[in-house]
C-alpha cells in the first residue's frame, strides 16, 4: 500500500489548519488594534 | 465589589485572582509577549513537523505511516489540554465571576475544536492503512469525537443568548459537565479492549518509544501547546480591544445624543 497520500494528507490538513487559524487570528488582532487606535484618536 | 465577588476566598488568594481578572492588565501583559510567543511557537512547530516528516525513522511495524504520529499525538494532547483549560475557566466563571474567564472560554472553544478536528482527521488517515478503515467505533475514537461535539456545543451555546452573561453561564455548565469525558479519553485504552493502541509515552519512565522518535514528538508537542496559548492569548487581546472600541463608540454616541 502506498502510504505517502495518508502522510501527506495528515501533514497537509495540519499545516492548513495552523496557517489558516494563525492568519485569521493575526488579521483580527491587527484590525482590533487599528480600530481602537482610530477611535481613541477621535476622542 | 471585590468583597462581594470573591466572598469565601482567602484574602491573599482573592487579591491575586482579582489582580489578574482585570482585562486591561491582561492586555498590557500579553501585548509585548505575543510576538515572542508567536515566533517561538512557529519555530518549534516547524522544527518538529519537518523533523517528523523528513528525518524521523520509520517504525519497525507501521513503517513510514508512524510519521503521522508527529501531528496526530500533539493535536490530541492540545485538544484535551484545551478542554481542561475550558473547564478551569468555566469553574472560575461560575464560582468567582472572573471577567477574563468568560472571555478565555469564548476564545478557547474554536481553537480547541480545530485541534480536535486535526486529531480526528489525522487519526482517520492513520487508521486506513493500519486497520483497513478510516473509522471504527472504538472507545478512544468515539470519546474524542464526543470531545469535538462538546467543543461545538460550547461554541454554539456561548453565542446563543441575547444576553451574553446567560450564554457564558450556560456554556460554563456544559464545559464542566463535559469534563467527565477527559478521563474517559485518557483511560479508554485501559478500560476497554480498543483497536487504538495503548499509551506509548508515560511520564513514570516506562515509555515505549525510541529516543529518535521521542525528540521530534516532544518538540512538535511543545510547539503545538505554544501555538494554542498564543492563538488564545491573541484572540483574547483582540476581543478586549473590540469590546473597548465598542464601549468608546457607544459613549461617543451617547454624548452626541
Amino acid at each position: 500500500m502506498n502510504l505517502a497520500p495518508f502522510i501527506d494528507g495528515s501533514y497537509g490538513v495540519t499545516v492548513l489548519f495552523l496557517a489558516g487559524i494563525g492568519l485569521l487570528t493575526w488579521t483580527r488582532y491587527r484590525r482590533a488594534v487599528k480600530r481602537l487606535r482610530a477611535v481613541e484618536k477621535t476622542r | 465589589m471585590t468583597e462581594h465577588v470573591l466572598a469565601g476566598v482567602p484574602a491573599g488568594r482573592a487579591s491575586w485572582l482579582h489582580h489578574y481578572a482585570n482585562p486591561g492588565r491582561f492586555l498590557r501583559l500579553a501585548q509585548p509577549v505575543l510576538p515572542w510567543a508567536a515566533a517561538f511557537s512557529i519555530a518549534l512547530t516547524v522544527t518538529g513537523l519537518v523533523w517528523g516528516f523528513f528525518f524521523a525513522p520509520a517504525d519497525w511495524e507501521q513503517g513510514i505511516a508512524s510519521r503521522i504520529m508527529y501531528v496526530h499525538v500533539p493535536a490530541a494532547w492540545v485538544a484535551m489540554a484545551g478542554y481542561a483549560a475550558l473547564a478551569v475557566c468555566s469553574f472560575f466563571s461560575i464560582v468567582w465571576r472572573h471577567p477574563l474567564a468568560d472571555l478565555a472560554a469564548e476564545e478557547i472553544g474554536p481553537v480547541g475544536a480545530g485541534f480536535t478536528a486535526v486529531c480526528l482527521v489525522s487519526g482517520s488517515l492513520w487508521g486506513k492503512p493500519m486497520w483497513g478503515a478510516y473509522w471504527v467505533w472504538d472507545a478512544r475514537l468515539t470519546s474524542v469525537l464526543v470531545l469535538f461535539f462538546l467543543y461545538l456545543g460550547h461554541i454554539a451555546l456561548i453565542r446563543a443568548f441575547d444576553n451574553p452573561a446567560h450564554g457564558h453561564r450556560a456554556a460554563a455548565i456544559l464545559a464542566l459537565v463535559g469534563a467527565v469525558n477527559l478521563p474517559i479519553i485518557v483511560f479508554s485504552v485501559q478500560w476497554w479492549n480498543t483497536l487504538h493502541q495503548g499509551n506509548t509515552i508515560s511520564f513514570s519512565g516506562n515509555s515505549k518509544i525510541y529516543i529518535t522518535m521521542l525528540y521530534p514528538l516532544l518538540i512538535a508537542s511543545v510547539g503545538f501547546y505554544l501555538c494554542f496559548l498564543t492563538l488564545v492569548a491573541a484572540r483574547m487581546s483582540a476581543a478586549i480591544m473590540e469590546r473597548r472600541t465598542r464601549n468608546l463608540l457607544l459613549a461617543a454616541a451617547e454624548r452626541g445624543a
